[in-house]
């Protein structure tokens, strides 16, 4: 695709040729568009994919995918969404209409590739959304449509025999949550290398056998997705590379970092201003007054064990950097707690664990400014093990400890059972919400999404919307369009875009036995 | 730890190592290994090394041209550890000529660490680094467990296991698939293996479906349940001998009639034992446990896996560029050889009879004083208690051989055919 505006041009465009047919109503984008598009449409398409993958985006947070919860959720949100509904077709639609719809959907996709491209974050993002909007288009689709659209993709695969199926039931059936022999006959397997859904394999979902996986056909879209995931971050990564290119317009490069600032929201990745520092001594205080749950679990693992693991020092150091503790102060905290453990020494803290900090706050190794893990990070990866103190406790904790907790704070009793109704229905954020307005006697909503989040709301509601807290109020607001400082990209992104910054996996293989 | 018969002491490490990197480390087979027939041709060079030196001095970054140049650096350096980590799209020790975007790590084995010390809540012999007779059988479990998997559900056939020189082993999965895998595969694998998961603030760490159990657990816990969990938590650990124990246990039962239920059988029980405490457990349960109150039919199994099933570092086998601790480096604490371990003895494997480096050295010594000079330069290592260990690492190679055998007639043949 080039993408690269015609420059001394008055509105760059897509450089141009004939529009292509779209054949289907699903779409694997795998010919970018080769038509012109005004600057206007450019902007217009991009805004209106974000509020259809910011929807997307927020069903998933509150309600469990493949529930029927979800799919209600996702109906409703359709609806609200008239204007932008290209993504669905009703039988409704005339004929004539499809292919522009189609042209919105495919175009689109192609202008959030160049806006997502540029960091991690906003790739493991986009790529979520897309994903799970495909999940939910592809399922609404028929096994006709399904199959036609399997064909023209060249994803033909093939069932294995029925009488291999037969010898294998019992396994198979095992294989499945609550499948029966039965059940087993009446369905479809397919053989694939278990490298082709790594999700199912992740999840214990499907039965292994001598490196295949035999999946079942309701779990046919596990496989296309991950084939779909594979192909977008490979040209997420390709498109990533071929970005500077444009750098020469100024114009279009603002449009697409404000195109993706539209709902990131703050990233926290710059200590706070010198008004509100934060020094080592003021943690402890701030610990009990602000923290969120999360981060009191590992300042108490850190009081108990003088120590904590990799994960645990990453996500309470970098909320910490967050909350504006400086680097001197950092080290200050992190030593005095370090070396109260028998086997610590200050010359030890300083060989074995001054380097990690200073990391954190971008002064070693590729020297990225790192950024405080969002909830959604904290949630969703490294899950805790034992010994470790990091994760978010309402995922990770036993729900006895959390209402022990809320007795010890004397919640009252009709939050306590909201927080704990959330908990059972897995909705981690809503839970932490309610606990906050617990914890500070308020009935106002807030979205959360990031501890730091918690943490600045909690000291607004502390110390009243005060001086110097006035760049809050752009930050918390849902559309502030501020725009991320867009960090140099990972050399080593091809991999780690699903997965976790490299760096931190650097330093986590120097303390291994 | 107790090895008063190996009497090694820490501060002489940096006298031994010497003698230990000149006559023992085994640079031909460890090459043969690390240079896969050298297919494709730049593996070897293109790997990183780190070494760890005296005061934990920490060099990064390096890599060996041959085999040659190996040699000479490990000997002439003498590190205190050294790491494997990726193999990189450039010379590792040019990486800071490289443009950091185009320095990438390529491939790598696929690792697993298991440690002991994550196993600290259901061991009641010792804590921390301290391993004992007592604790070690779950690592022969570990090694048990993960090698079915990794053969028969994931197919791979290169396996190689290794003592970690104190406390845990590693686990090399060495086949071209495996080397090939990126950070999502690799991680896949290890949370498919990871069955026993939550923190500090999870005590019930093991939750199976309802429905039907996956066959790999079922396979897991035809090897746990068997003799493992017998031996190990009750005969052992004596895992219910006290009551803190037992509550510990209860502590997994999510109703509160089923504790006192079993409370109440258990007192009337005699002898009070952790035999009879599980009998009672199992049978409660197995009584009880009826349609309405299905989840908690899984208890006893739950409970086994939760005392035994392999714990992984999953961010140690997640990392493409993540390093691991070589075979056949020395730990400097106990001075023990990371030894290959052969998985159809895991049984016999026993860590406190590991050679020491200064046992071989003194071994070798003997050896010198009675035998005859000439032939016995080319395998001093074969004649001392290492030589056993040696012999699961070259039948580890000989099948891996084969692998590379075909290639080489397949890239020779592509040349003659232009
Ligand atoms: S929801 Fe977010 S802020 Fe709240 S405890 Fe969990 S991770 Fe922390
Ligand atoms: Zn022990």
């Amino acid at each position: 695709m080039d993408f690269t505006p015609k420059t001394g041009k008055s509105a760059p465009t897509i450089s141009s040729r004939r529009c292509e047919e779209y054949p289907h109503v699903l779409q694997f984008y795998k010919k970018p568009p080769s038509e012109d598009v005004t600057l206007h449409e450019f902007e217009d398409l991009a805004v209106q994919r974000v509020k259809v993958l910011k929807a997307v985006d927020s069903v998933g947070i509150r309600n469990i995918k493949g529930s029927k919860e979800y799919d209600e959720a996702m109906e409703k949100e359709i609806k609200k969404l008239r204007d932008v509904d290209w993504f669905v077709e009703k039988t409704s639609i005339k004929p004539a209409d499809l292919s522009a719809r189609r042209r919105k959907d495919h175009l689109s996709h192609f202008i959030l590739r160049l806006a997502y491209c540029k960091s991690d974050e906003l790739r493991r993002w986009f790529i979520q959304q897309e994903l799970d909007l495909f999940r939910y288009r592809f399922l609404r689709e028929n096994s006709a449509s399904i199959l036609d659209f399997l064909e023209k993709n060249g994803l033909d695969y093939q069932p294995i025999p029925h009488e291999d199926r037969g010898k294998m039931r019992d396994k198979l059936k095992d294989a499945s949550f609550k499948m029966t022999s039965p059940d087993v006959l009446q369905r479809e397997y397919y053989k694939v290398p278990f490298m082709e859904v790594l999700e199912l394999v992740r999840g214990r979902k499907v039965y292994l056998e001598g490196g295949y996986a035999y999946v079942p056909q309701d779990e046919l879209v596990v496989i296309v997705l991950a084939s779909f995931r594979e192909h977008l971050s490979h040209a997420l990564a390709i498109t990533s590379r071929a970005v500077p290119a444009m750098e020469e317009d100024g114009r279009l490069l603002k449009l697409l970092k404000n195109i993706h600032s539209l709902y990131l929201g703050n990233d926290y990745s710059t200590a706070k201003k010198a008004n509100s520092a934060v020094t080592a001594d003021m943690i402890n205080g701030l610990s009990k007054q602000s923290f969120p749950p999360c981060m009191q679990n590992l300042h108490r693992g850190l009081k108990e064990e003088h120590h904590l693991k990799h994960w645990g020092r990453l996500q309470y150091g970098l909320f910490l950097k967050g909350i504006g503790l400086s680097l001197e102060e950092a080290l200050r905290f992190w030593k005095s707690e370090f070396t109260k453990a028998a086997d610590m020494d200050g010359e030890k803290f300083d060989r074995q664990h001054s380097y990690n900090i200073r990391y954190n706050y971008g002064k070693e190794g590729k020297r990225a400014d790192y950024t405080p893990f969002s909830c959604i990070k904290i949630i969703t990866t490294n899950a805790p093990g034992v010994g470790h103190y990091h994760g978010c406790p309402f995922r990770h904790s036993d729900a006895d400890l959390i209402e022990q907790k809320m007795n010890k704070m004397s919640f009252p009793k009709d939050k306590q059972t909201k927080v704990m109704e959330y908990i059972k229905g897995s909705h981690y954020q809503l839970a932490c919400r309610e606990y906050f307005k617990a914890a500070h006697k308020t009935e106002e909503e807030i979205d959360l999404m990031h501890p730091n989040q918690y943490y600045e709301e909690s000291q607004r509601l502390i110390n009243g919307a005060s001086a110097g807290e006035t760049d809050n109020k752009t930050q918390t607001e849902p559309r502030g369009v501020k725009i991320i400082k867009v960090k140099s990209t990972n050399p080593n992104f091809d991999d780690s875009i699903t997965g976790e910054n490299m760096d931190e996996l650097e330093l986590a293989s120097m303390e291994t036995d | 730890m107790c090895d008063k018969k190996s009497s090694y002491d820490p501060a002489s490490l940096p006298d031994f190592l010497p003698m230990y990197y000149k006559r023992f480390f085994p640079y031909g087979a460890y090459f043969k290994w690390l240079n896969y027939g050298g297919v494709p041709k730049n593996y070897f060079s293109h790997r990183e090394f780190s070494f760890t030196l005296k005061d934990d001095v920490y060099l990064r970054y390096q890599s060996f041209s041959d085999k040659q140049e190996l040699e000479k650096e490990i000997q002439k350096r003498c590190p205190y550890k050294i790491d494997i980590g990726a193999v990189f799209s450039h010379r590792p020790r040019d990486q800071k000529a490289v443009k950091a975007a185009d320095f990438r790590a390529m491939e790598k084995e696929l690792v697993f660490d298991i440690d002991m010390t994550d196993y600290d809540d259901v061991r009641f012999c010792c804590s921390g680094a301290d391993i004992c007779s007592k604790c070690w059988p779950l690592m022969t479990i570990a090694i048990k467990v993960i090698h079915r998997s990794l053969c028969d559900d994931f197919g791979f056939e290169h396996i190689l296991w290794v003592y970690s020189g104190r406390r845990g082993v590693h686990c090399w999965v060495c086949d071209e698939v495996a080397r090939k895998m990126s950070q999502t595969a690799r991680s896949a694998v290890a949370e498919y293996l990871s069955v026993v998961k939550g923190g500090e603030n999870q005590a019930k760490k093991v939750n199976l479906y309802t429905g039907n159990i996956h066959p790999s657990i079922t396979a897991a816990l035809d090897i746990i349940g068997g003799k493992s969990f017998k031996s190990y938590a009750i005969e052992k650990q004596d895992f219910a001998g006290t009551d803190e124990q037992i509550q510990k246990i209860l502590s997994f039962v999510p109703d509160e009639n089923f504790r006192d239920g079993i409370m109440n059988v258990y007192e009337k029980n005699h002898p009070k034992t952790s035999y009879t405490f599980w009998n009672v457990f199992k049978e409660y349960i197995k009584e009880k446990a009826d349609f309405t109150h299905k989840k908690l039919s899984n208890l006893p199994d739950e409970l086994m896996l939760q005392y035994c099933y392999p714990r992984l570092d999953v961010n140690v086998s997640k990392g493409v560029n993540h390093l691991l601790k070589s075979p056949f480096c020395v730990h400097p604490k106990t001075g023990r050889v990371c030894v290959p371990i052969d998985h159809e003895k895991a049984e016999e494997f026993d860590p406190f009879t590991v050679p020491t480096i200064s046992q071989l050295c003194d071994e070798l010594a003997t050896n010198d004083d009675s035998d005859n000079s000439s032939k016995r330069r080319v395998k001093d290592y074969r004649q001392t208690s290492l030589g056993r260990y040696m012999h699961v690492f070259d039948n580890f190679l000989k099948k891996l051989e084969k692998t590379w055998h075909g290639k080489i007639v397949e890239e020779n043949g592509k040349d003659k055919q232009f």
